[in-house]
């Protein structure tokens, strides 16, 4: 069958399998930058995408419910050379070690900042627990998100502005 | 500190940024024309032998290209462990055997074009069992007439096959009965913990090819590519140089990824067809059939003198290696040799135990490695001792604990499955650590407050000392090679395994503040067997200490052929010269030139050479890092519930090279530490059967299960380190269990002596069940 959805901005139309999970469309199509594929059904969170700017793991989501719907993965964010300011904070925090869980923690946190600019502890720490992360204890990550908030009053803005920048960058592809 | 060093500061990781933007960087993130996906068969029977198997059918499946089970493959017993040569584990596996030892035990692997087809060739498999008596209690298991678990007459290196005893000891310092008996104060107990699982966030995976010569390549999620590549050239009897294992980025380790788990199978397929194959585990599988920890029964005894010096410390321990010996023995002396030394006033020491197979899963390595089941024991023990001594729990360790001079006999008397080193203590920042954790917690003003809070809510504070070593003394090596390019950037190669642990950035920093350089001009390629040269791996606590110092007297060694060229260009005399911010400078004359310049002359000038230089590091000691912790929590006497409220790590890792990622192990380390204490078990049927091999009934630690958490750093100079460096990755994995149970202890009165604490134990000891 055919998919049409958006995928970082861009129109995109794949052929998937019925029964397809959107974890596996991606993989298959070559989006390695969706990692984890272990548990198989969204317990550990690192497949997670952002499904109309929602965290969900890819993995518990058919391809076919994509239809028609945006999908931002970690390539959304920033790039090598101009990381994502929230990339950049993990890193500077040092809250990545073996980074696996990292690409859909930083999805989550994407779409924790669009909703409110400037969130506790509190707030992060329950938008992280849909992650489970085994080495770095959660608490670095959780304090550069906190710095993020309060240097970046506007997180939301640069995400948008971001992501446009991306468009650009993919369209070629 | 100065802004211009490395070591010290805290940079982004060199692989930072490639982890954060997704890159391809894990094992898995290429694609291979022709790849073969394969599938294992495990055993449904806890204990059985393989009387027929029928491959026909899954053989002629569309799709299928290799079916092997233990027809078909060398029979040579050997160990899974990633351990130096001569491994200190007993050869008592083989890549299939026609015994099958525990469910979820290697029986078939079938390759075929897709996981589908792979799947469906495994359900087509016949599988004849004559199934056997199996045994799950270690206590019972070493029991005459107790099923035996390895009957092959090949088994190599365990203590007692017949009897199934991996390893056995008994080693005693002094009198201990004696000394016992006459001690003023005493107190004895058994702790026990439980199978855990690593649960790194990438399960096991594997993939291999031929290269263009026809060598094989394994890419591969380990910890230790050389020891793989040793290994697999052993029991595949393939020459060593037709073998290359590259360790790519990898999803996590924590010990369960210091074992050849899946290199054999893929090598085996991609040699016989020709074709590129892969297996990844299943969270299931990875639950199952990878590795796990050793459960452990540890009972202490200890006897003081009123005035609170210990007299008598024994430990004896019984530990449950499953079917597999697979970093039995090791972890067992490891139990006692990072744990004894701590408290190295008594004169009376024993320490005990058997390692026992039985027909359950197979623990291995695991971050900590038998310290941290050795700490529950002794910690928790401190404690009723300061209650019985009528001492502040901090006082009894300040009392006891060694200090910087001092030495344990137990460093000579057990090392690694054999004798140790002796060694004197060179750094201990332990005083200090007990006291800024004494302050960060509160722990007077705490103390003595009312415990109960609530109608039916208790807060208490609990505490806890540890040590853990820096490598394997006179055992393992690290190199490193340096070249520089031209422009006067670095090219340095490192067999040390990077795990997500930061190492690669951790040896740049070192080999960056000997040659005052800035870090981005170094490339760093690591663990690929073909290109860095020999490391042992990531594990025991080793790659900042024992691949940090190779890489400083390897930087070191370069710095010398540099300063030498830049005495010809500048006739200064080598000695009045130093390597300052890039450039060669004359002390006396101030007079310099750029490392850009002694570059391109090296190249293509005069006097040309390539300027590089190798360097080997083995120790001959094993420093300890030291820590003390610290918790507050609170208990629900009608739920059962505890509450880790707040949690202060101080530690004495000698100078942290990287603080931000030396804080991340820290806090990582006592996080695993809380799930072990609270929430992790992986749970048994009667038959044998693992009960919760998924996320969902296994439960680790998330985001919103952290009490707050403070970490310090107590600065030390290590004189055997790189820059005064101690390891930090493995030692604060030890604290939870003890420092929580001990601070249930002080809220209501109750001593846990099973993890994890789960609320029905709670109620069960407080009467309510």
């Amino acid at each position: 069958m055919l998919l049409d959805f958006v995928l970082n901005g861009i129109e995109t139309s794949w052929s998937v399998h019925p029964g397809e999970s959107l974890f596996e469309a991606l993989r298959r199509h070559g989006r390695l930058e969706v990692k984890g594929n272990n548990c198989g059904n969204g317990e550990c969170g690192a497949c997670t995408v952002l499904l109309e700017g929602v965290p969900i793991p890819s993995c518990a989501l058919l391809a076919g419910r994509a239809a028609g719907k945006r999908v931002e993965t970690v390539s959304s964010l920033g790039t090598l050379e101009h990381l994502h300011p929230l990339q950049q904070a993990f890193l500077e925090h040092s809250a990545v070690q073996c980074g696996y869980c990292v690409p859909g923690i930083l999805l989550s946190m994407k779409a924790l900042l669009a909703r409110e600019s400037t969130p506790s502890r509190e707030k992060i720490a329950i938008a992280l627990s849909g992650h489970l992360c085994r080495c770095t204890g959660y608490l670095q990550q959780i304090e550069a998100v906190e710095a993020l908030g309060s240097s970046h009053p506007s997180a939301a803005e640069t995400n948008a502005a971001n992501c446009q920048d991306r468009e650009g960058d993919t369209d070629g592809r | 500190m100065d802004a211009k060093r490395s070591v010290g500061a805290s940079p982004i990781k060199i692989d930072g940024p490639s982890l954060v933007t997704g890159q391809s960087v894990y094992a898995d993130d290429i694609q291979l024309p022709g790849l073969l996906y394969g599938k294992i068969l495990h055993s449904p029977f806890a204990h059985a032998r393989i009387e027929e198997i029928n491959t026909a059918k899954a053989e002629k499946l569309h799709g299928v290209a290799l079916v092997l089970d233990h027809r078909s493959v060398p029979r040579k017993a050997y160990t899974t462990a990633g351990q130096g040569y001569p491994e200190p584990s007993p050869y008592d596996n083989f890549i299939f055997d026609h015994t099958v030892r525990f469910i979820g035990d290697r029986v078939a692997v079938v390759f075929a074009d897709s996981l589908e087809e792979a799947e469906e060739g495994l359900s087509l498999i016949e599988v004849r069992y004559h199934e056997l008596p199996a045994v799950f209690d270690p206590a019972e298991a070493r029991r005459p007439g107790a099923p035996r678990v390895h009957e092959e007459p090949e088994i190599q290196g365990a203590f007692d096959p017949a009897r199934n005893l991996v390893t056995h000891l008994d080693l005693e310092i002094g009198a201990v009965e004696e000394a016992l008996a006459l001690a003023p104060v005493r107190v004895k107990g058994t702790w026990s913990t439980p199978f855990y699982q690593h649960v790194p966030m990438e399960t096991h995976i594997t993939l291999s090819w031929l290269d263009e010569r026809g060598r094989l390549v394994l890419r591969t999620s380990t910890q230790v590519p050389f020891h793989v590549r040793r290994i697999l050239s052993r029991i595949l009897d393939l020459p060593l140089w037709k073998i290359r294992v590259i360790k790519p980025r990898i999803g996590g380790g924590f010990g369960g990824k210091q074992e050849v788990l899946l290199e054999d199978l893929c090598a085996l397929a991609t040699l016989r067809t020709g074709r590129p194959a892969r297996i990844e585990l299943t969270r299931e599988e990875e639950f199952v059939s990878s590795r796990l920890m050793h459960p452990m029964d540890v009972r202490v005894r200890l006897g003081a003198g009123r005035d609170g010096i210990l007299q008598v410390l024994e430990m004896e321990i019984l530990s449950n290696t499953g079917a597999y010996g697979t970093h039995g023995a090791t972890i067992f002396f490891n139990a006692g040799s990072k744990t004894l030394p701590l408290y190295n006033k008594a004169e009376h020491v024993r320490f005990a135990g058997d390692v026992v197979y039985t027909n359950l899963p197979v623990p291995g390595a695991y971050r900590g490695y038998g310290a941290t089941e050795g700490y529950f024991a002794l910690e928790c023990a401190m404690d009723e001792l300061a209650g019985r001594l009528g001492l502040d729990p901090l006082e009894l360790r300040r009392r006891n604990h060694i200090r910087s001079g001092e030495s344990s006999p137990i460093f000579r008397k057990l090392g690694e499955g054999r004798e140790g080193v002796p060694q004197i203590i060179a750094s201990c920042g332990l005083e200090e650590c007990i006291e800024l954790g004494r302050r960060a917690i509160g722990w007077d003003e705490k103390r003595s407050r009312p415990r109960q809070v609530g109608s039916h809510t208790f807060r208490g504070l609990g505490m806890g000392i540890f040590m853990q070593g820096s490598a394997i003394p006179l055992v393992d090596m690290a190199a490193a090679t340096m070249r520089m390019n031209e422009d006067g950037s670095f090219q340095l190669f490192i067999g040390a395994t990077d795990i997500g642990t930061g190492s690669d950035t951790i040896l740049a920093q070192i080999a960056a503040e000997v040659l005052s350089v800035p870090l981005e001009r170094f490339v760093v390629t690591s663990s690929d067997t073909d290109l860095t040269p020999f490391d042992k791996g990531a594990y025991a606590s080793s790659t900042t200490f024992l691949s940090g110092e190779a890489v400083r007297k390897c930087a070191l060694a370069l710095g010398e052929k540099i300063l030498a060229v830049a005495a010809v260009l500048l006739s200064e005399p080598t000695e009045e010269l130093l390597l300052v911010e890039g450039v060669a400078r004359s002390t006396a004359t101030g007079k310099q030139v750029t490392l850009e310049e002694i570059g391109m002359r090296c190249f293509y000038l005069a006097g040309q050479q390539q300027l590089e230089a190798s360097a080997s590091h083995v120790s001959e000691v094993s420093p300890p890092p030291f820590s003390a912790h610290f918790a507050e929590v609170e208990v629900d006497t009608e739920t059962g519930c505890i509450k880790p409220l707040r949690y202060v790590a101080a530690v004495d890792c000698g100078q942290p090279i990287h603080p931000g990622q030396a804080r991340g192990q820290i806090i990582g380390a006592l996080v695993n530490g809380l799930g072990f204490a609270l929430s992790e078990e992986l749970r048994f049927s009667p038959r044998g059967a693992a009960l919760n091999p998924n996320f969902f009934d296994y439960k680790i630690p998330t985001s919103l299960d952290l009490p707050e958490i403070e970490t310090i750093f107590v600065h030390t100079e290590e004189p055997s380190g790189p820059f005064g460096a101690k390891s930090v990755g493995e030692i604060c994995i030890n604290g939870p269990m003890p420092v929580i149970a001990n601070a249930v202890y002080d809220a209501v009165g109750i001593q846990l002596k099973r993890a994890p604490f789960t609320p029905e134990s709670v109620l069960r000891l407080l009467g309510k069940l």
